[in-house]
């Protein structure tokens, strides 16, 4: 705790950064084998509701003015990822229908809210695109902890969600319970959500649950080495945002995602050139 | 004879019957299966065979009737991995899926291993011995979206294997296998239940290929319409074609589906 209080600001957001480098990849390789990365924008919008409701409340209700938004944020964003759940049981056969509903109910409340609350417009700037210098150390404590979480459910049901992804069917002839696993994997999506808030803003979330996973299933051979090039382009991508944004003073989330994107172009590009290998020799 | 009465049958369905909305998919089912037998369930298309695997496998729960497992009830039994299931390959998985042969055989053990484990060099053994009794062990880090029909079904019998079940079911498992490799696929199964005394439901609809290599036989169209050893089937086999084959024109005509009567005449022996 005392080490955690002598950090410099800059120390936070680099280690907030490294958190979320390691577990949105690590999640991020789940949603994409089940073909639902999509979900982490629909939550994203639903979690800047949560947090402009806390926002709120902190200014209207005086007894409440401890708040950190973010909290509120995990609260709206475990609401959203648990109705995502519900919404494609209710819609079967359309649950491609789920996100469109909550991403578009998330940003009309919160543009509600934004109006009612008095804000300065640099404080949603960070919240919309991402912003190391301003992590607190409350901020910190909330990454750390639901950083935490997120890890322990994995460690818990990391098999078990594996099997799923693959073939549902089999997975409950083993004796998994799916709904049970169903549930965990909708509070694991909200944790990692709501924890790269802070960092990476609220428009690009998504892309660091997508962006490294997406460039390391180019060229890993198994899901384990998905997930392990997932962290490390994760890591590579969210060290160099963060170095390039604080010397050059743009927005973090930004230039992580650029990043990301570089590497992603980068991986295919090695694809092609292996395969064009192989086929040549 | 007399070890038959010492155990209790690997599976008893008493008057068991399924319907989704209004359609009757099977009815009143009565079946016992003993301990080391290769059974081979046939039926056509839509003859309620994919209903009564679901619901010996629990992922439909019976709505008039009993199964028993072991000589337990449905709802009581926990032990999963003493069953082994191999489904259907077509639309059960993404053939994009980033994983090795090792890595979908292991999930065969994941239900039984528990959570916050992994597997031990014990399990890791058992994974390796399972993929080699298929004979897959030279692809052991292949991705399982490269390789063919035939070495894919391979490798999901050997995920079934890996718990070491001592029942089997394969619900059609030649579905898009090629026809000089369901030869072979079914010497493979007729050494498992010869050698590890494995019992075995095999689903299918090709009679044909089958009925050499099989102990008994089950024919269900929605009822069961026989049930006894291969050899009393291959002597009654005309007369339960026909049977069977009457039921299905019955279903033709309902659900004004054409494929049923192609696939079942390909089935036909000559």
């Amino acid at each position: 705790m005392e080490i955690l209080q002598q950090l410099t600001f800059l120390e936070r957001g680099i280690i907030a950064g490294l958190i979320i480098g390691f577990i949105c990849p690590l999640v991020g390789a789940f949603l994409l084998v089940r073909r639902i990365t999509i979900i982490s924008e629909a939550l994203s919008h639903i979690t800047l509701t949560g947090i402009t409701a806390g926002v709120f409340l902190s200014q209207a209700v005086i007894w409440l003015n401890f708040v950190n938004p973010l909290y509120t944020g995990f609260l709206f964003s475990l609401a959203g990822s648990l109705l995502v759940e519900k919404l494609r049981q209710i819609y079967r056969h359309f649950q491609e229908l789920a996100v469109p509903i909550i991403l578009s109910s998330g940003i009309g409340l919160s543009a509600v809210l934004i109006s009612l609350a008095q804000s300065s417009y640099n404080e949603w700037y960070s919240y919309l695109f991402g912003s190391i210098v301003t992590v607190t150390l409350n901020d910190l404590f909330f990454i750390m902890f639901t950083g935490l979480a997120a890890l322990l459910i994995l460690g818990a049901f990391y098999k078990e969600l594996l099997s799923i992804s693959f073939d549902q069917e089999f997975a409950e002839t083993t004796g998994i319970s799916v709904n049970r696993l169903n549930f965990f994997f909708a509070v694991l999506v909200a944790l990692v959500i709501s924890m790269s808030m802070k960092v990476v803003g609220i428009l690009l979330v998504g892309a660091m649950v997508t962006l490294p996973v997406a460039a390391s299933i180019q060229i890993a051979k198994s899901f384990k080495q998905v997930i392990i090039l997932g962290i490390i382009f994760g890591e590579t991508a969210m060290i160099a945002g963060i170095a390039l944004s604080y010397y050059l003073n743009i927005a973090t989330g930004g230039v992580i995602v650029v990043a990301g994107v570089v590497i992603l172009i980068i991986t295919n590009l090695v694809k092609r050139l292996t395969q064009a290998g192989t086929a040549a020799s | 004879m007399e070890r038959k009465k010492e155990r209790p049958y690997v599976l008893e369905i008493e008057n068991l019957s399924y319907s989704y909305g209004r359609r009757n998919a099977i009815e009143n089912i009565n079946l016992k299966i003993d301990e080391g037998s290769f059974l081979g369930l046939v039926g056509p298309n839509g003859s309620g065979k994919s209903t009564l695997i679901k619901s010996i496998l629990g992922l439909l729960t019976p709505q008039k009737g009993s199964v028993k497992i072991f000589g337990k009830p449905l709802n009581k039994f926990r032990d999963w991995s003493r069953i082994g299931f191999v489904s259907q390959k077509a639309n059960s998985f993404n053939s994009g899926f980033p994983a090795t042969v090792y890595e979908v055989v292991s999930m065969g053990l994941y239900g039984k291993i528990g959570m916050f484990r992994f597997l031990t060099k014990k399990h890791k053994e058992k994974i390796i011995e399972a993929i080699e009794q298929v004979g897959m062990e030279d692809y052991i880090n292949q991705n399982i979206g490269q390789l063919s029909g035939g070495q894919q079904q391979r490798v999901f019998i050997a995920r079934a294997l890996v718990s070491e079940p001592s029942l089997l079911i394969l619900d059609e498992p030649t579905v898009g296998v090629d026809a000089r490799s369901v030869n072979n696929f079914y010497t493979m199964l007729k050494q498992l239940n010869e050698e590890k005394g494995i019992t075995l439901i095999l689903v299918t609809h090709d009679i044909g290929a089958m009925s050499e290599y099989v102990t008994d036989v089950a024919c269900i169209n929605k009822f069961l319409h026989f049930h006894g050893g291969a050899q009393e089937f291959e002597f009654q086999q005309e007369e339960m074609m026909s049977a069977l084959y009457g039921h299905d024109v019955q279903v033709l005509t309902h659900n004004h589906d054409h494929h049923h009567h192609h696939e079942y005449d390909g089935g036909a022996p000559q």
